[in-house]
């Protein structure tokens, strides 16, 4: 008998072969979405990765000059044969790329992609013309250099890695930029300070001032992704529930004959469970392309498919098929539940009607409504009195699921209140048979809400940080060049050779200093224009500058204001018996540590001793170009001369590599909510053909119908599309203003971009539209013969 | 011999494999090869050979705390050159890597350090002498009297070195043949150094004192590329002879032997191919390899036939390009002890 339930469950497949294809379609959409996300969200943490490898930075210790200087080979050699294990890396920038410049013998093991196991040719890597490993634009954006290039996808994007002989030839370079300190030390080992003073041990941490943005960044898209994930569990729900919904004939046929209920259950079950490891494997492989059609890097992709599990690299492995089948699997049984539920419960014969179905539908409503009161309620508690990270996921969960339990109810009141205000019956039966489809589209209007929020949430959340990120360089990169000089004699000579040169000359200066007990920077600014004209607080006194500059106040940076809890007024203490009133307090996003800034007599004051190699030069935009080959004449490299426009460019490159990843994520989003929306309402156009008979007896055209049903769908994407808007406000709100904050201690300031809500929106209505178009299509050509046997049938 | 050429194998990795061990069969090229009949020239040839591809200041010594303990101690310098000519600078084709050790009955410490030349962080000036990298050197105003240091992150030592005999040289005069191919190095020794020193170890400080062997050698090819590990005894029998033998292994097969017998006074008498055999008696798993650490040693024409045994089997030297190192006693015909070195055990 099992045999034969099995071939009536699949001789339903067989007969409606676009309801299977509709199935497999939204549960492999859903699997590759959440894949898709998983596998990018790790690639963007392995390119961080690299970043941070590739640059030696958070894992080991460094040493820097205080003064901010190279450092010479023989200070470099002298501390080597003092028994310090240090390894020098020199830095510095052709063009956009980032040239990282490394000496592999002494780099502690598995410093970027040239550690010594892996067998790379060390042999060409130091000599010859030398080899610089880099991924392949960051090689094409180099331009020409006299060293080969090997291309390697564990470097960081817009960086290359070679030796540092090789670097040093590029850039120009004689002095080494850092020290890496390796964990491992000999036994005996001389005090720092006695072998080379003036060296500062920058103590290795989870990330540097970059690390802690990306670290930030990349929780973010850990929400995107459990997002889409929860957008692919609600497609999941709809498809299998409009499944088992269509069958309930052959059901109530086989319950007639006699099949028992148990075995009718572990049939389906069976059926299901097959359904949703083949979708499933397809979804894994499809979320695998997505991830490697947004990614640039083919070469991983390639890798990954054929099993080397390469660090960095794009890998298929066991758990990301388990997990991708996890997701299928589950969210079958979830949404299976609910319909086996029903199945088990339902009268023998009671026929599948849609009126009765909606009715029932109906009577969860209030269980629903309910819910979703709970839940908003509990949203708000959380925004309200939360703490801690795992109150802010919270927080986020119970908004978003709140919101989407939500949607049916007030749509239904939405459209209760249109029904009202019309007048006439072609409009009140189109306000009444909307309404009436309201429960089996529900489903796909919640995935669209979900999809849209999540879009509007992410944009504001990733356009913010972009613009937060850009403010903070211009604030803190506000001159046009910054240049190191080496000692004070030619800082001195520097001095006086730029100054007819420039606007104006800002010298850099600081100490290390605790505050509080905590570590902490105190930096000396002069009073100038530019950082009046630049610089923004989050809160600042009146003419914040003005009592600065008279020395009656300091300014102090977000974090030391939040960890030491010194507000304005308090006493912040500036230099040994030198106590100021906090006067200001700014954003420093990334900063790991505290940092007070006094005006520069106050600063020379206090430390008399402290010289400043580094300054800022103002110029006009177009002196640059002058101003640096003069700097060159002057006998200053280039890795000496920093440009603000270069620094800035290459970090919004960075971005701009997150942003087409987004982008994409926001199309493939709606466009799987599109889908939802198609398969809702093609599984419906079936059971509706009973109701729209009547209409289109009584003298409504099909094409009227069709259009009708298109406007429909319009209708209904707007009202959700309108709602969505508020909600992914409030989903960027608590990405930017609790998550970010309990998860880094500083909150992201929140931007709106009207015009990227616009075209959001659009895109939301015009998905649902291309949804609807088809089934409208197909209503407007629906054979008369058809809506007459509706009344030959007439139940 | 001394073979002692670990190699920077890791500077010739593609070839490590194809080529012997450690790339020391890679043909010699450009760089300049060892010549029989050529005079050694001292102080000036305690220095560095630029042009020639490898090179390497090799010293091993047996040690003794005041409770009587064994213990061993090497240090080790070594020279590759990615091609034959120095200068200064970061690019300079000159490479070098240092391997320290100290092995006690029950524990073996090592460290490595790795460098190039050019910028001052390691290097070998020849008078006064003085060879180093990074913090680890072996000096002196000339080269019968040096003092030597180097640590690692769980042991240090500093100890003074005083030669008590001259230097000797092996094969033809200092032209030492490596194969039946005619490969070859310069080679020369100084087997008669007393030590004393302090000896720094996780448990503390231990003064100790004992005897030292040091072997320079340089060449661009010493292998032929069929050769793909040596065994290498320097013995030092309590009669006051001293044996150097080793054995060059092509394969699993027992290949080239060479032997060095020294008097007392440093009278030498080279054994050329066959007449030093080596024949393991037991191995053990060290590093997850077999290899042999009791042997029996023979050497008919002096009337050796002794067992010499690894003070500690787990003498392992776990660096870029690893081997093994380490004390031995030595026992039968003759007593007294030595060091054995093992090299392309994979």
């Amino acid at each position: 008998m099992t045999r034969t339930v099995l071939s009536a469950l699949v001789s339903h497949w067989r007969r409606n072969p676009l309801q299977l294809f509709t199935l497999l379609a939204g549960l492999a959409l859903a699997t590759a979405l959440w894949s898709g996300v998983q596998a990018i969200n790790a690639e963007a943490r392995a390119s961080y990765d690299a970043a941070a490898a590739t640059l030696g930075e958070g894992r080991y210790d460094q040493l820097t000059r205080a003064d901010g200087g190279a450092i010479a080979v023989a200070d470099y050699v002298a501390l080597r044969r003092a028994g310090w294990l240090v390894s020098p890396v020199v830095e510095g920038r052709i063009g956009d790329v980032r040239v990282v410049g490394i000496d592999p013998l002494t780099a502690p093991g598995g410093l970027g992609p040239v550690s010594l196991a892996d067998g790379a040719d060390m042999t060409a890597f130091l000599s010859g013309p030398g080899q610089v490993f880099g991924r392949a634009d960051a090689l094409a954006a180099l331009g020409d250099v006299a060293a080969n290039r090997v291309e390697a996808p564990e470097v960081a994007p817009g960086t290359v890695l070679t030796d540092i002989a090789v670097a040093q030839r590029l850039l120009g370079a004689d002095g080494i930029d850092r020290l890496i300190v390796d964990p491992v030390q000999p036994m005996s080992r001389g005090p720092l300070d006695d072998i080379v003073p003036g060296l500062i041990r920058q103590v290795a941490q989870g990330g540097s001032d970059v690390g802690r943005l990306t670290d930030s960044f990349h929780l973010n898209l850990t929400a995107f992704g459990l997002l889409s994930f929860a957008v692919g569990i609600f497609i999941v729900n709809g498809a299998i529930g409009l499944a088992f919904e269509q069958r309930r004939a052959t059901v109530r046929t086989m319950r007639a004959l006699g099949v028992p209920l148990g075995r009718l259950i572990a049939a389906m079950v069976a059926e299901l469970t097959v359904l949703a490891l083949v979708a499933g494997a397809v979804g894994v492989g499809l979320g695998y392309l997505i991830a490697a059609a947004l990614l640039p890097d083919v070469a991983a992709t390639l890798r990954g498919l054929y099993g080397a599990d390469v660090g960095g690299t794009l890998a298929i492995r066991p758990s990301w098929w388990l997990s991708g089948l996890a997701i299928s699997v589950g969210g079958t049984a979830i949404a299976a539940a609910g319909a086996l539920w029903r199945l088990a419960r339902m009268p023998l014969l009671a026929a599948g009607q849609a009126r009765a179905w909606a009715m029932a539908a109906g009577r969860g409503r209030l269980v629903q409504g309910a819910a979703a009161v709970a839940l908003l309620l509990l949203a708000a508690a959380l925004a309200a009195w939360g703490e801690g990270l795992v109150a802010g996921f919270g927080l986020l969960a119970a908004l978003l699921i709140g919101a989407a339990l939500a949607l049916p109810l007030v749509l239904g009141v939405v459209l209760a209140l249109g029904a009202r205000a019309s007048s006439g019956a072609l409009s009140q039966w189109f306000w009444a048979d909307t309404r009436q489809q309201l429960p089996g589209l529900s489903l796909a209007l919640m995935a669209l809400l979900l999809a849209m929020a999540a879009n509007v949430g992410v944009s504001t959340m990733v356009s913010s940080f972009r613009l937060t990120f850009t403010g903070f360089l211009d604030q803190r990169l506000a001159s046009e060049l910054y240049v190191t000089t080496a000692d004070a004699d030619q800082a001195r000579a520097f001095v006086d050779f730029a100054t007819p040169r420039t606007r104006a000359i800002l010298p850099l200066m600081s100490v290390d200093r605790a505050i509080a007990g905590l570590p902490a920077q105190v930096f000396a600014a002069r009073d100038d224009a530019t950082y009046r004209d630049n610089w923004q607080f989050l809160s600042s006194v009146p003419g914040v500058w003005d009592v600065l500059a008279a020395g009656d106040g300091a300014l102090v940076n977000e974090q030391l204001s939040r960890r030491a809890g010194l507000a304005l007024g308090d006493a912040v203490a500036v230099a040994d018996g030198l106590t100021l009133p906090v006067v200001g307090v700014f954003g420093d996003y990334g900063n790991p540590i505290g940092q007070v800034i006094v005006t520069e007599p106050t600063f020379r004051a206090a430390y008399p001793d402290v010289t400043p190699l580094r300054f800022g030069l103002r110029v006009g935009p177009e002196e640059i170009e002058t101003l640096r080959a003069d700097l060159r004449a002057f006998g200053l490299s280039d890795a000496a001369v920093i440009d603000q426009a270069g620094i800035k460019a290459f970090s919004l490159s960075v971005f701009d590599r997150t942003f087409t990843v987004t982008t994409a994520l926001n199309v493939l989003t709606l466009a799987v909510a599109g889908f939802a929306i198609l398969m809702s309402l093609l599984t419906l156009a079936a059971l509706r053909v009973p109701q729209l008979a009547p209409v289109w007896a009584l003298g409504l055209t099909r094409a009227a119908l069709g259009r009708l049903e298109l406007a429909r769908a319009v209708l209904l994407a707007l009202l959700t599309a309108a709602l969505a808007l508020p909600l992914g406000l409030g989903l960027a709100w608590v990405l930017l203003a609790v998550v970010n904050v309990e998860a880094f201690g500083w909150k992201l300031p929140m931007f709106l971009f009207p015009w990227d809500y616009a075209r959001l929106f659009l895109f939301a209505v015009l998905a649902a539209a291309i949804a609807a178009l088809w089934p409208a299509r197909r209503l407007s050509r629906t054979p008369p013969a058809a809506l007459l046997k509706v009344f030959s049938n007439e139940r | 011999m001394n073979v002692k050429a670990i190699l920077l194998a890791l500077l010739l990795p593609l070839t490590a494999h194809a080529q012997g061990f450690a790339g020391l069969g890679v043909a010699a090229g450009d760089f300049a090869q060892p010549q029989p009949g050529v005079a050694f020239d001292f102080p000036a040839d305690h220095g560095a050979h630029p042009d020639y591809r490898i090179e390497w200041w090799y010293l091993t010594a047996n040690l003794t705390g005041p409770d009587g303990t064994p213990y061993g101690l090497q240090w080790t310098l070594f020279r590759s050159a990615l091609a034959p000519r120095d200068g200064t600078g970061w690019d300079t084709p000159q490479l070098w890597m240092g391997h320290a050790a100290v092995t006690t009955p029950d524990a073996h410490y090592v460290a490595e350090r790795l460098a190039r030349g050019g910028i001052g962080q390691a290097g070998v000036t020849a008078a006064p002498f003085d060879a180093w990298i990074d913090d680890w050197r072996m000096w002196g105003e000339d080269f019968d009297d040096l003092t030597m240091t180097a640590s690692g992150a769980d042991f240090a030592y500093d100890m003074d070195l005083t030669a008590r005999g001259p230097l000797v040289l092996h094969g033809a005069e200092g032209y030492s043949v490596k194969s039946g191919e005619g490969q070859a190095s310069y080679y020369y020794s100084q087997p008669f150094f007393d030590i004393a020193g302090t000896l720094t170890l996780p448990s503390g400080a231990v003064a100790v004192t004992g005897t030292a062997w040091l072997d320079r050698e340089w060449s661009s090819q010493p292998l032929s590329d069929a050769q793909t590990g040596w065994d290498w005894f320097s013995l030092s029998f309590d009669t006051g002879d001293k044996l150097m033998g080793f054995r060059v292994r092509e394969g699993a097969v027992e290949g080239f032997t060479y032997a060095s017998w020294i008097e007392a006074d440093g009278t030498i008498t080279p054994f050329e191919d066959g007449a030093f055999t080596a024949e393991p008696l037991r191995e053990v798993e060290v590093a997850g390899r077999q290899v042999p650490v009791d042997w029996r040693v023979r050497l008919p024409d002096r009337g050796v036939d002794v067992t010499v045994r690894a003070i500690n089997p787990g003498a392992w030297m776990d660096v870029s390009v690893p081997y093994w190192e380490g004390p031995v006693t030595v026992e039968g015909t003759h007593d007294g002890r030595g060091y054995l070195e093992m090299t392309g055990y994979e």
